[in-house]
């Protein structure tokens, strides 16, 4: 089958897909997103975690068929997002943000799509920043899943508190850093938030 | 048909300056952090080369058989098949491998040991073609009765599981379905036994736990041009991989070109061989790039574990609370294959009397083989076990002496000086009675913390969590304390040595430098590390750090809690070398400007060369100009010695190391759930290099600790030997709501013997951290809970 999506801003289209094959698949291997990560692919650890019209999902449950015609951002695309969202934010109202990000919708978003990604001098999400400032980056199997579940919490919950951060990360395995690390970059990025505001 | 072209996802290499200038002792971020944060870092899952193909493969679905018959007609008729494999086709006599023991077959050969051997290979052109394709070889089996545990391995008419054995184990093992035994005997046990005033036993069983890296085992074979192949792969070691990998394939060395592809955590699973020899067999027989990647099932099966163990412990005290004796017997279940089984009986046995004073010491440790999934190297290595075995056993006599827990082992704790039950001497600081103190001395965390945020329970800080078992009813704190003593580095006197290449040169009007070894980054920091050091040698700012290949000597495996000391220590020492170079040219071209080129000590500083008393003598570039200075040399810390065969006695270890935890638990005592609210740790690190790391290497560790003590453990069917829980549904790992805080207090106590001082720390916090939680549980619940993990029917009794 044929199944036409946007990833991160840009409008895809995948061909000879078969019938069990994952999001997750089609963004590995055919789209050339490796960075969504196959950890387990039973959708225990949430390496995999992508927004699916803005709800975090585990991609290797999502059935590729199922996209069609939905928004992914993955983490390739994370920067992006965040960025989008600042700029969303300050030209709309204010009262309307907090409700349209609370129903975990897809928040108003401007796609800017670029062809090239380069390490060097690349904009980060504020989340992406903490995470390395904080230390919360080991082997960083799981950063790119709990990147953006965390990214998705921040947004509808801007001040959480540890237990917040906890359940809103206890679908997301981490083996080498005990999450303590972890939980420093969320409370980093949350109070950068804070301040910027 | 040679492969053209650069797969995707080669590594790069990785320079770092613009923002860092931290040399050691500074917290420096991670060179590869903005890769891993944007998803670009490529893992060894993530290559991809056009033309690729996807290997498979078929594994045992019985735990030990005779393979009657492998028909692979049919999965040789699958449209996009390009190659199946067996046993039959594998190219040249060496057909088995192995970490010191060559006792593990490539493909099944006639026989499958253990539950999800493999048997046979595939390569399609698409992964699930691979999949399928597979599951129509048709293998018939005639079942063995399967080895299980000590009893039914050494039954006299016991069924052997490797017949014909010709290592160098078998002449002392008093069954040949014992890998290694190694006894530890010192003192007199018997009469100090009499001088004991009070005398307690133990017989402990620890689990099977599972490293449980996220990062799947896989990676890309190429086929090269001259015959020989490409290997892209997650390893710990690449150059043990390479001496394994090579002879198989009928190939010298310099053909089988291996780079290290990002490695998504290791903890000692990938420190055997894999999918290595699959994918590159199918590259050569097809001659396109193989990719293979296990998913988490299989994953289960394509690694080895930790040793599960039962211990029985007996130790002895005066009223005054000294320890007169230890009589141990540690029994290591090695599964169906050697893997690192000998090296685990040996630190097993040498570190089973625990950080204390033990004068009159008779252990024995041994591993079997079984039937059960073959057990090698995890973070901690048969020190692990021990641990668990000797720290419950120092609560009991505690109590029986009637003494405070932590007095009794402070009392009792061994200090620089001591005599290890090897003979050992223990020549650097041995911090035990401190750490302990320091780990007692922090905050307690407040009671009833479910109570903070208001007036209804939040339900997360409870046992239960968000089950919503429990608003605080039947809900007991227990508090425990444990300690350990873990070995640094490869022992008993093999040759660990690692290499380095430095280079030095100008680029950009800047003098930089280039640091190459084969060490494994698996996510601990050694490349953070390496960076560091040559910023504080060389004085340089930039440092580019090349990937990890076999292009360069052995850095040895990224295990043992060695690599800072080792192959950092091989890194120091060929900037040393360099330094001297160039202190040498500087010589040649201005020494007669200046009298301090030839009487002062000179350093390498912020780009340039400068006195003792910080006076500069010439700018690096200007000494360097066109010329580039590299040196690539070997670096040995002192040698080890073989511990005596009868005795154990012999010095065995390069560095000892320690961490102290304190476990404040709460459990539900009704349902039998446990909450871990704080794991405390106090380790002695000699000297942080990198301060962030090193705590994120403590807080790690003792996670996987506590894991052990209330979750993880592969179920093998004692009647079966097959696996019951592959997979992350029913093999639990510790999510962020199980984990606790883990505040750590680091102590720096330098050990003259190692470089900067440094001592090796990524085991010893997983040691301690499991006995820390069962004591807390046992004080909770006043239970003696013998065996980890603990799970609720233990604590409840139903």
């Amino acid at each position: 089958m044929r199944v036409n999506f946007t990833v991160n801003g840009r409008p895809q289209e995948a061909d000879d897909v078969w019938e069990g094959e994952s999001l997750l698949y089609v963004l590995r291997e055919r789209m050339g997103l490796p960075g969504s990560k196959n950890a387990c692919e039973q959708g225990e650890c949430g390496s995999c975690t992508v927004r699916l019209d803005g709800v975090p999902v585990c991609s290797c449950l999502v059935a590729a068929g199922q996209v069609e015609g939905r928004e992914v951002v993955t983490v390739e695309g994370l920067a992006d997002y965040a960025r989008q969202r600042v700029c969303g934010a300050e030209k709309c109202d204010t009262s309307a943000k907090s409700d349209t990000l609370s129903q975990g919708g897809s928040p108003t978003w401007h796609p800017k799509p670029t062809d090239s990604q380069t390490g060097e001098g690349t904009e980060l999400a504020p989340i992406q920043q903490a995470f390395i400032d904080a230390g919360a980056v080991q082997c960083g199997f799981c950063t790119p899943g709990l990147l953006v579940a965390a990214d998705e919490m921040l947004e509808h919950n801007p001040n959480p508190t540890d237990a917040d951060i906890r359940e809103a990360l206890s679908g997301n395995l981490c083996r080498c850093t005990g999450y303590e690390k972890i939980m420093d970059a969320v409370r980093l990025a949350a109070a950068r938030q804070g301040e910027a505001v | 048909m040679p492969v053209k072209g650069t797969p995707i996802g080669t590594p790069t290499k990785v320079t770092q300056g613009s923002k860092t200038k931290g040399g050691i002792g500074e917290s420096t971020l991670r060179p590869d952090g903005t890769l891993k944060v944007t998803g670009e870092f490529a893992y060894s899952s993530d290559m991809w080369h056009e033309d690729m193909l996807w290997g498979q493969i078929l594994r045992s679905t019985v735990a030990h058989a005779e393979i009657v018959s492998i028909d692979t007609v049919e999965a040789l008729k699958t449209p996009g098949v390009y190659a199946v494999m067996t046993y039959d086709d594998l190219p040249t006599d060496v057909k088995n491998y192995g970490l010191e023991i060559q006792d593990t077959p490539v493909l099944a050969h006639g026989k499958v040991r253990h539950h999800g051997e493999p048997v046979a290979i595939v390569a399609a052109d698409h992964p699930e073609t691979a999949r399928r394709a597979a599951a129509k070889i048709k293998v018939e089996y005639r079942e063995l009765p399967v080895i299980t545990d000590e009893l039914s391995a050494t039954a006299p008419d016991a069924i052997l599981i490797h017949e014909g054995r010709d290592d160098h184990h078998i002449g002392h093992v008093p069954h040949p379905n014992i890998v290694h035994r190694q006894p530890i005997i010192r003192g007199d046990v018997a009469a100090a036994r009499e001088r004991a005033d009070f005398i307690v036993e133990g017989e402990y069983t620890f689990g099977m736990q599972d490293q449980a890296f996220l990062g799947p085992e896989s990676g890309l074979a190429v086929p090269a041009e001259d015959g020989g192949v490409d290997l892209y792969i997650a390893t710990q070691w690449l150059h043990s991989d390479l001496r394994q990998i090579a002879p198989v394939l009928g190939l010298p060395e310099d053909k089988v070109r291996m780079t290290l592809s990002g490695v998504g955590g290791a903890f000692g699973g990938r420190e055997d061989l894999s999918m290595q020899i699959h994918a590159c067999l199918l590259a050569l027989r097809t001659g396109k790039p193989v990719k293979i990647v296990y998913n988490r099932f299989e994953s289960f099966f394509g690694h080895v574990h930790r040793h599960p163990a039962k211990l029985y412990y007996e130790h002895g005290a005066t009223k005054d609370g000294k320890l007169t004796h230890l009589k141990a017997r540690i029994v290591l279940d090695g599964g169906a294959y050697a893997s690192a089984s000998p090296a685990v009986v040996g630190n097993a046995s040498s570190l089973g009397a625990g950080p204390y004073v033990i004068d009159n010491v008779d252990i024995e440790a041994i591993a079997l083989y079984t039937n059960n999934p073959p057990c090698g190297a995890m973070r901690g290595f048969g020190a692990v076990q021990a641990c668990f075995a000797y720290e419950a056993q120092m609560d009991k006599l505690a109590d029986k002496v009637g003494m405070d827990r932590v007095a009794f082992r402070q009392l009792n704790a061994m200090e620089q000086g001591t005599v290890m039950p090897t003979g050992q001497v223990v020549d650097s600081p041995a911090p035990v009675a401190e750490l302990l103190r320091r780990v007692k001395a922090m905050p307690m965390p407040p009671e009833q913390q479910w109570l903070a945020a208001g007036e209804a329970a939040d339900v997360r800080q409870l046992p239960g969590g968000l089950s919503n078992t429990t608003h605080g009813e039947g809900v007991v704190r227990g508090v425990g304390y444990a300690v350990g003593i873990k070995n640094v580095g490869f022992s008993e006197g093999f040759d660990d040595y690692s290499t380095a290449k430095v280079r030095m040169e100008v680029v950009g009007g800047e003098a930089v430098a280039t640091v190459h070894t084969a060490m494994a980054e698996v996510g601990q920091g050694g490349v953070t590390v390496h960076a560091q050091i040559a910023r504080t040698e060389l004085g340089v700012t930039q440092v580019t750090i090349n990937p990890a290949d076999t292009q360069v000597g052995s850095a040895g495996s990224t295990s043992a809690s060695r690599q800072t000391y080792v192959t950092g220590g091989a890194v120091k020492n060929s900037c040393e070398l360099v330094r001297e170079k160039v202190l040498e040219m500087g010589r040649r071209k201005l020494g007669t400007y200046h009298p301090a080129w030839a009487t002062a000590e000179l350093l390498l500083e912020g780009g340039k060369i400068v006195t003792d008393a910080g006076e500069v003598l010439a700018d690096l570039v200007d000494v360097l100009e066109g010329e580039a200075v590299e040196i690539e040399a070997e670096w040995r810390h002192r040698p080890t010695e073989a511990f005596d065969l009868r005795t154990g006695q012999g010095f065995g270890h390069v560095q000892y190391t320690f961490a102290a935890h304190r476990a404040v638990v709460e459990v539900d005592t009704e349902l039998g759930l446990v909450k871990v609210i704080e794991l405390a740790c106090a380790q002695d690190v000699g000297k942080a290099l990198n301060p962030l790391s090193v705590i994120g290497q403590i807080q790690g560790g003792t996670t996987q600790g506590l894991g052990i003590a209330v979750m993880e453990e592969i179920i093998v069917d004692p009647k079966t030997a097959k696996v019951r829980n592959p997979s992350f549904t029913d093999y639990l790992i510790p999510t962020i709501l199980d984990t606790p805080t883990i505040p750590v207090d680091v102590l720096e106590l330098a050990d003259e013997h190692a470089p900067y001082g440094l001592r090796g720390i990524g085991e010893a916090p997983t040691l301690s951290s499991t006995p820390a939680v069962l004591a807390a549980i046992r004080n909770a619940t006043g239970l003696e809970l013998n065996r980890t993990p603990v799970r609720p029917e233990h604590l409840t009794g139903t």
